[in-house]
Parts: structure tokens; C-alpha cells; sequence
């Protein structure tokens, strides 16, 4: 549609230059540009439509490689792994913050330029509108034969006085705007009567809304994001969480969070409660319907409480929300030295390493044994064995429970002072004692059972948690929660309902400007009214035509009914 | 082929998917043979009186609102074009089928029959053909048929013979009243980009011609570039109905966005984590934003705003696809291993 060609309005000065509803600039020779005006011109096309849509590409494109390289904060073990398999490759990605694409300098450059763009342009734009809204529809066009849309009749007149019956006429036109929701001024003459008549303030509105807000789903995000905080911790059954800092298995705050104000309460994993789908049936094994059963004491109001956290289901606690996120095998070992005094008894997490629950876990005992002594253990639900003869699990739930160790003693690089994580074992200072090269078998324990630590240090067990009440129960469950704190989340939702809304408003509500005009023509022993209906369509507007025809039927219709007689009517193109 | 005995809900299921695939098919021939009928056609189309008388003696926008109201045509005034209206029929057919086959496949599950990449390859090109056959009671889009039902055939038949699986529970993140919304949105919006792309094609190939015809002039103008483009809208008819489409798609597009947010708020426990699937979803609405912005913008309405839509619908297809199978991520429902 090109409307440049029918437009008889002036220009929309808050539109940047390039919109299609502009004219096209003159080419002009350049004057000598000064600092000011170089800064004016840098504004100028910075809140171009052709900046914008680079910048959105760009925003597209860049946005890519955080899909196809792993991101520190969605996958961090898969940033260690690309490191360890693109050693040459890693650092130089790294350099270009591939792997923090999203907090990445020049991600954070391109979507602030286009805020600001955006911003550049809304600002204007709302001053325009404002103005808009309160200006009463232009004089109608003495040529509205060169509007896009432009219907004409020809009727007679039907009273002594043709000048009254064109106002008549035309009055009753503007009450059938109005009607329609259109905003009406008359613009009479000597020899013409006319009412001009605009609608659909609303696309503007919307189309406004909807950037302004899309501004405030950025401030509610940056803003939040230094008053929030996330932090995990794994419970096993029968053991408490205090939600303090030193609790958490990791903990992310927000700039402005501390970590000293946390809500006082507890959680106590009572049972982890989970289904299989029996084996042979279509999905065997998988596993559904988690629910984490927590009691929550509150500190401050001393009240208990329990609860059940499950898969899309989080619990509110305080002003924290609670989210089940994993879940796991925790099986109990003792080891016991030669003498045999506990020196070790715990209920270590072994992590999922499969949809069978293959789980690897790792026993440090630093003290009790004559040297320090770590084990790798790999748990299994229901042990079952690959073709090469390695174990496997082969059913996520507990039938044929079996963990197994590899002994390492040494150093557990615990000493000094630097922290490690429960989950992994550095064996770079150790010595295998079973399994693997050392020509020892592994050790290989079922619930209950105990078995001799090499060189005679001492045993480890086994425990059945269930005491040999219950073999299904003979290990315990963790489950992995997420304990989070968001307080921009509400906001950035309405903000985003609200660009939804201005955005509906802004797309599909049509604004259109349409003129009804009569004037007296013919013979002046026999005058005739020449009826003009004609539409302008301000945006995107398919439907136009079809409008500015139903005005007109309308019209008309309303003009025969109060008299018998029919008016020939002469619709021209 | 399931011997009679396991003829279990799910298996009659896929044998309907099959027929409708192979009345697609049928229904693709049809329209190919349309459009090569519409080629060798001597005289020019016969044009149906316009809707509406509009004025205006600017050329174009006379030219355009005639070629508007060209598409614009209810049912019965349209051109008789004997193949096209075959094709329409097949399609018909071949939609009740597929219909009756994601019932099927729902009803077996006992839940909404998009859970997962089998399953929202049906729904998905479900409602493609569906929105077609809705749009084509206000549009003569016939032209379209070829370009979209065969899509449809492709996309129906490669998900079958790669990705189907068998009706396993949901897994716990799916049971949610999201995977109802998000999912179905997500796939109403799809298929308007679908449409909205197959316009923006036909757009570019029919500026193609126009630009040409211009150029050389007189009846040599006539058989330049493929012939049954003559009989199509121009192109900047073609464009605007693209960016109809192609809007109603963004908001829906949108609130997808926004419902998946709501979910992974619920689910994952924060509503935006830069998922891969998450990227893409976001790729998807800025590039369309970004279309949306080229049709406003002078010097990128035409050619340049079309190759946007395109590429929109290309990056849709390549979430839905490669996005799916190959990059690692939470959105992990493929049900394939």
C-alpha cells in the first residue's frame, strides 16, 4: 500500500524517518556537519527503523551460539567437559565469553542498543500520541477522490432546500461514526458539507503499551535479579535442612543479598515417595510421580507443618519457594577400622548417572585409618550386567540392590584448607587398592552385608536401612531441592501480560480516518446530492474498503428509510 | 502391519495417520496438477467482480485492492479450476482421517496427543491443514495447496517412520495444564508462520515475474518466469496477506513465550534460563519481530521483509526439529532415545 502517493496529511514527526509512513527524504546536498549535529545524526539513526531491525537480527543471531555452546549457568559441567575435550579451542571461546553468552559483554551491548532505540522512539512517540489524542480530526481533503478508498453516489435531493438536506444528510452520517466509535468534527462550507471523522487511537495506544512495557520486563529482570537468590541442597530421608547460608549445598545470590536474612525454618525430608512403570510395559522403568514429603518448622511463628513437593508443584515457604528437582539413591556405609570402631557411617548421595539410576558415589575417610583413605562406589538399584561384564542397573527401583568400591588411599587434598566437593574424588595423589590395575577384585556389597578394607585397615558395611524389615526400603532416597527467593518474577509477568495486551491492540485494531462529504450538483432546476465516502487507512488496514462500503450502505439505507421513495443511486468506481 | 488380535486403539491410529499421509499425497498431486493447468492456460483468468467497488486513480492501489479482493472470495464465486478443487477435496478427506488418528492416539494415551515429538507432529501439521481449510472458506488460497499439504505429507510421514514411539506414561515435568496451552499455542502459531511463509514464497517468486514483466514488456512479459504466477495475486497483495498471517502468529507466538515462562516457573523453578529450546523460542519471536518491523520500514517492505518470514519459518522448523534431536537441553521430550 503505498499511501505516500495518497496521503494529504503531513508527515508524523515522531516517527523516525525511515518508517513507511514518511515521505521519502529529499535528496539534499549534505551541509558541514558540526559535533551537534553529528550527535543529532547519530540519534537519528540509532532510533531508525533500519537500526532497529539490524539490531534485533543481530540480537537473533547472536542469541544462537548460547543454544549450541554450553552456558556456565545452564550447564556448567558441560563447560568443564567442552574444556576437557577442546583444550586449544575453550580459552579462546572462553576469551569471547561464548560461555557466559547471555551476561556476555557484547550480548548485554546489543540488547541495551536496542533499548535504547527503542526507547529513543517510544518517548516521542508517546508525546505525539498524547497530542493526538486531544486534537479533534482534520479538515477533510477538498479532493477525496484521492484517497485509497473512495465510494461516490448520487441521489436526489429530497427536500425544497438542498443545502439543509445535505447538513441533514450529513448529520446522519456523523451520528453512524460516532456510533462506530469514531471521534467527529463537521467541516461545512458554502458549498460543501463534510464530516471527518477518525478512529482506532487504540492501535497507537497499544503499539506504545506494548514497547513501554517490553522496557519494563528488562527493568523488572535487572532489577530483581540483585534481590534474588537460589540455592540447592540434597536431603536424604530422615535428615533436616537449616535454611542457613552454611546449609546450602551451593547458594547464588543477588548483589544485594548477603545471605544473613534468611526466613528461619527447617525442612525435614520425612519420605520420597516415587512409582515405576512395571517392566514390559511400553516406557518400563520410568519413573513418576516424585513427591518429596518435607515437615517445615517455621522459627518465627513456631508452627510445624508438612507438605509434599512434587514435579510442578513447588511449595511456598516464608517468602521462599521450594522446587523438587532430582532425586537419588543415598546408601548407608559404616567403615570401621581394624579395631573396630566406627570411623565413618553415613548416608552418602550417590548421583544418578543413567535413567536406571546407575549411581556414582564417593567415601571419604580422612581420619581412623592408618592412611587417608577415599571410595569410588557405584550403586545399583538392580544390578544387572553388560555384555562386556560390567554391572549396570537395569530397573531404577530398589530389587537387586548392589554397590560396589574401588579403594584409594593417599592424600584426599582435603589438608589444606581448600574445599572440595563430596561428589568427586582427586586420585591423582592416590594409590588404587581394588579394582581397575591393582590386581585386587572390587568390593561388592548387598544391604547388610560387610566386607575387609585391603591390608587389613579395617571393614566397611552395607547398612540396610530398613534394619531387614523391608527390602524394598533397604536404601535410603535423596531428593535435591531448589530453594529460591524472586522477587521480580510477579512483576516481569505483568509486564509481559500487558505487552501481550498492546501488542493484540496495537496489531489488529485498524486506524483509519474516513470523511463523508455532500455537495450540491446538477441542474439547478433539479439539484441532485453527490455523496463521497472515503477512508484512510493509518497502519496496516486490509479491511478498509470493505468499511468504507458498509458507511455507505448504512448511510444510505438510513437516508431511504424515512420516505417511500427510492433514490436512483449511481455508485462510480 | 499389527495382526488383527493386537489391534490395540494406538495401532488403528497409526494406520489412519498412514491413509491420511497417503491421501495428502493424492491431494498434492492435485494441486501441482492445478497449478501446471493454471501454466499452460491461454487467456487470462477470468477476474470475479470485485467485492467491493473502490476508487482511488492511483494505479496501484486500484491494482492491488483488485488483487486483494481476488483472493478475498467466498466459496462460490471463485475460478472453477477443476484440479484445485480436487485437491481441496482430498485434503478434506485426508484431515478426517488425521483428525480421527490424533483422537485416536489421544484417547489411547488419556491425555492431550502432543507430548511428544510424534505426537506434536501430528497435532502440528493438524492444525497446519486445519487453519488452511478454515482460511480457505474467506481466501482463495489454493494456490498455497501444493507448497502446504505437501509440507504436511513430508513433515506427517518423515515423523511417522523417525519418531514415533509408543504411548508411554508422561513423564512428571509434562503433567501440568501448561503442556495443554503452551503446546497447543505453540502449535496454532506454527502453523500460521507455515502459511505465512508459503505466502511470502509465492510473494517473492511473483515480485520475481512482475519485476521482469515490467522490464521487458508486451507478450514476451506474459511467459516469463513460472506461468501460473500470472493467475495469482500480485505481490504486494500476497505480501500483506503473509503479514496478516503472519502477525496473528507473533501473538500467539508471544504467549507461547509467556506460558512456557509461566511453566519453567513452576517446573524448573525460574522462568527464564536460556534453555536451548528457550534460545530458539526467542530467536523465532525476534526474527519475526524484526519482520514486523521490516514492513514498516522503507527500503525492507517487499523482497526483504519476505526472505524475513521465511527464515522465521526455517528457524521454526529447525526448533522443532534439530533442536530437538540433537541439542542438549531441558526441554527433553522427544520420546526418542
Amino acid at each position: 500500500m503505498s499511501r505516500s502517493l495518497s496521503d494529504p496529511l503531513p508527515t508524523d514527526p515522531s516517527r523516525p524517518a525511515d518508517h513507511i509512513d514518511q515521505d521519502e527524504p529529499d535528496a539534499i546536498a549534505s551541509p558541514t556537519l558540526g559535533p551537534v549535529e553529528w550527535l543529532r545524526w547519530g540519534w537519528r539513526q540509532l532510533t531508525s527503523m533500519r537500526t532497529a531491525i539490524l539490531l534485533l537480527l543481530l540480537l537473533a543471531i547472536a542469541s544462537v551460539p548460547g543454544s549450541i555452546f554450553p552456558q556456565r549457568t545452564a550447564d556448567p559441567n558441560g563447560v568443564l567437559q567442552y574444556f576437557r575435550t577442546n583444550p586449544d579451542l575453550a580459552p579462546i571461546l572462553d576469551g569471547l565469553q561464548v560461555f557466559d553468552l547471555y551476561n556476555s559483554a557484547w550480548f548485554s551491548g546489543i540488547y541495551l542498543l536496542l533499548f535504547i532505540s527503542l526507547i529513543g522512539c517510544i518517548i516521542p512517540r508517546t508525546r505525539h500520541h498524547w497530542k493526538a489524542l486531544r486534537t479533534r480530526p482534520p479538515r477533510t481533503p477538498a479532493r477525496l477522490s484521492r484517497l485509497s478508498a473512495h465510494l461516490v453516489a448520487d441521489v436526489p435531493t429530497k427536500a425544497e432546500d438542498p443545502a439543509a438536506d445535505a447538513a441533514a444528510t450529513i448529520a446522519s452520517a456523523a451520528a453512524d461514526l460516532r456510533r462506530r466509535g469514531y471521534r467527529i468534527e463537521r467541516y461545512d462550507t458554502a458549498r460543501s458539507w463534510s464530516v471527518s471523522a477518525e478512529r482506532g487511537y487504540l492501535r497507537e495506544t497499544g503499539n506504545l503499551v506494548f514497547h513501554a512495557s517490553l522496557v519494563g520486563v528488562l527493568v523488572a529482570v535487572l532489577a530483581a535479579s540483585g534481590f534474588s537468590y537460589t540455592g540447592q541442597r540434597v536431603i536424604v530421608e530422615g535428615t533436616t535442612f537449616v535454611n542457613t547460608l552454611n546449609d546450602y549445598s551451593s547458594f547464588t545470590p543477588g548483589r544485594f543479598v548477603d545471605g544473613t536474612q534468611l526466613d528461619p525454618y527447617s525442612l525435614t525430608l520425612d519420605s520420597f515417595d516415587v512409582s515405576y512403570v512395571p517392566p514390559g510395559e511400553p516406557g518400563g522403568g520410568q519413573a513418576g510421580d516424585f513427591a518429596a514429603n518435607l515437615t517445615i518448622r517455621d522459627a518465627r511463628t513456631g508452627t510445624e507443618d508438612t507438605e509434599s513437593v512434587r514435579v510442578n508443584y513447588p511449595i511456598t515457604v516464608g517468602s521462599d519457594r521450594v522446587y523438587l528437582l532430582g532425586n537419588g539413591y543415598a546408601p548407608t556405609i559404616t567403615v570401621r577400622n581394624s579395631e573396630g570402631t566406627v570411623v565413618y557411617s553415613e548416608s552418602q548421595p550417590f548421583l544418578p548417572q543413567d535413567s536406571m539410576m546407575t549411581s556414582l558415589g564417593i567415601i571419604k575417610v580422612p581420619d581412623g585409618l592408618p592412611e587417608q583413605v577415599g571410595l569410588v562406589g557405584f550403586f545399583y538399584p538392580t544390578q544387572g550386567a553388560l555384555d562386556t561384564g560390567a554391572f549396570t542397573s537395569v530397573y531404577p527401583d530398589v530389587v537387586n540392590p548392589v554397590v560396589t568400591f574401588n579403594v584409594f588411599s593417599g592424600s584426599l587434598g582435603i589438608d589444606n584448607g581448600v574445599p572440595r566437593s563430596v561428589y568427586t574424588l582427586d586420585t591423582s595423589g592416590m594409590t588404587q587398592l581394588t579394582g581397575g590395575t591393582s590386581g585386587a577384585e572390587s568390593i561388592q556389597l548387598t544391604p547388610g552385608q560387610t566386607a575387609d578394607l585391603p591390608n587389613g585397615w579395617g571393614t566397611v558395611t552395607f547398612e540396610d536401612a530398613s534394619g531387614g524389615t523391608n527390602p524394598l526400603a533397604a536404601v535410603k532416597r535423596f531428593a535435591s531441592l531448589d530453594i529460591k527467593r524472586d522477587t521480580g518474577g510477579p512483576w516481569v509477568l505483568a509486564f509481559a501480560t500487558l505487552a501481550t495486551l498492546g501488542l493484540i491492540t496495537g496489531l489488529l485494531v485498524p486506524r483509519r480516518r474516513v470523511f463523508v462529504k455532500a455537495s450540491v450538483t446538477g441542474d439547478p432546476d433539479e439539484p441532485t446530492l453527490r455523496l463521497e465516502y472515503a477512508g484512510l487507512a493509518r497502519g496496516e488496514d486490509p479491511q478498509l474498503p470493505d468499511a468504507i462500503a458498509g458507511i455507505r450502505d448504512t448511510h444510505l439505507a438510513a437516508r431511504d428509510r424515512p420516505s417511500s421513495q427510492t433514490p436512483s443511486q449511481r455508485n462510480s468506481r | 502391519m499389527p495382526d488383527p488380535e493386537s489391534l490395540t486403539l494406538d495401532s488403528i491410529s497409526l494406520l489412519l495417520v498412514w491413509t491420511a499421509i497417503a491421501v495428502y499425497l493424492l491431494a498434492f498431486v492435485a494441486y501441482a496438477i492445478d497449478l501446471a493447468q493454471r501454466s499452460v492456460r491461454r487467456d487470462e483468468p477470468q477476474r470475479v467482480p470485485a467485492l467491493v467497488t473502490a476508487g482511488g486513480d492511483t494505479q496501484n492501489t486500484g491494482d492491488e485492492r483488485a488483487a486483494l479482493n481476488e483472493v478475498r472470495t467466498r466459496p462460490g464465486q471463485r475460478q472453477r479450476l477443476l484440479w484445485a478443487r480436487i485437491g481441496t477435496v482430498l485434503t478434506g478427506f485426508a484431515f478426517v482421517f488425521h483428525l480421527a488418528g490424533t483422537i485416536g492416539r489421544g484417547l489411547d494415551a488419556g491425555r492431550v496427543p502432543w507430548a511428544n515429538m510424534y505426537e506434536f507432529a501430528l497435532t502440528g501439521t493438524l492444525l497446519i491443514v486445519a487453519v488452511y481449510l478454515a482460511v480457505l472458506r474467506r481466501y482463495d488460497l489454493r494456490f498455497l495447496g501444493s507448497f502446504l499439504i505437501g509440507m504436511v505429507a513430508l513433515l506427517l510421514g518423515g515423523a511417522t517412520l523417525a519418531f514415533y514411539v509408543e504411548v508411554t506414561p508422561l513423564m512428571d515435568p509434562l503433567k501440568s495444564v501448561w503442556l495443554i496451552i503452551h503446546v497447543f499455542v505453540a502449535s496454532l502459531g506454527t502453523a500460521l508462520f507455515a502459511i505465512s511463509c508459503g505466502l511470502s514464497a509465492t510473494q517473492l517468486l511473483q515480485a520475481r515475474r512482475e519485476r521482469r514483466a515490467s522490464g521487458k514488456g508486451g507478450e514476451d512479459a506474459k511467459r516469463s518466469g513460472l506461468g501460473y504466477l500470472r493467475t495469482l495475486p500480485t505481490a504486494e497483495a500476497l505480501e500483506s496477506l503473509a503479514y496478516r498471517f503472519a502477525i496473528v502468529g507473533f501473538i500467539f507466538w508471544t504467549f507461547t513465550l509467556i506460558a512456557g515462562s509461566i511453566w519453567a516457573n513452576d517446573s524448573w523453578g525460574r522462568y527464564w534460563g536460556f534453555d536451548t529450546k528457550e534460545v530458539w523460542t526467542f530467536v523465532i519471536w525476534v526474527l519475526y519481530a524484526g519482520y514486523i518491523h521490516a514492513r514498516a520500514t522503507r527500503g525492507w517492505r517487499g523482497t526483504r521483509s519476505a526472505w524475513l518470514s521465511i527464515i522465521g519459518f526455517t528457524a521454526v522448523l529447525f526448533n522443532f526439529t534439530i533442536v530437538n534431536m540433537f541439542f542438549k537441553g531441558l526441554h527433553a521430550y522427544s520420546g526418542l532415545t
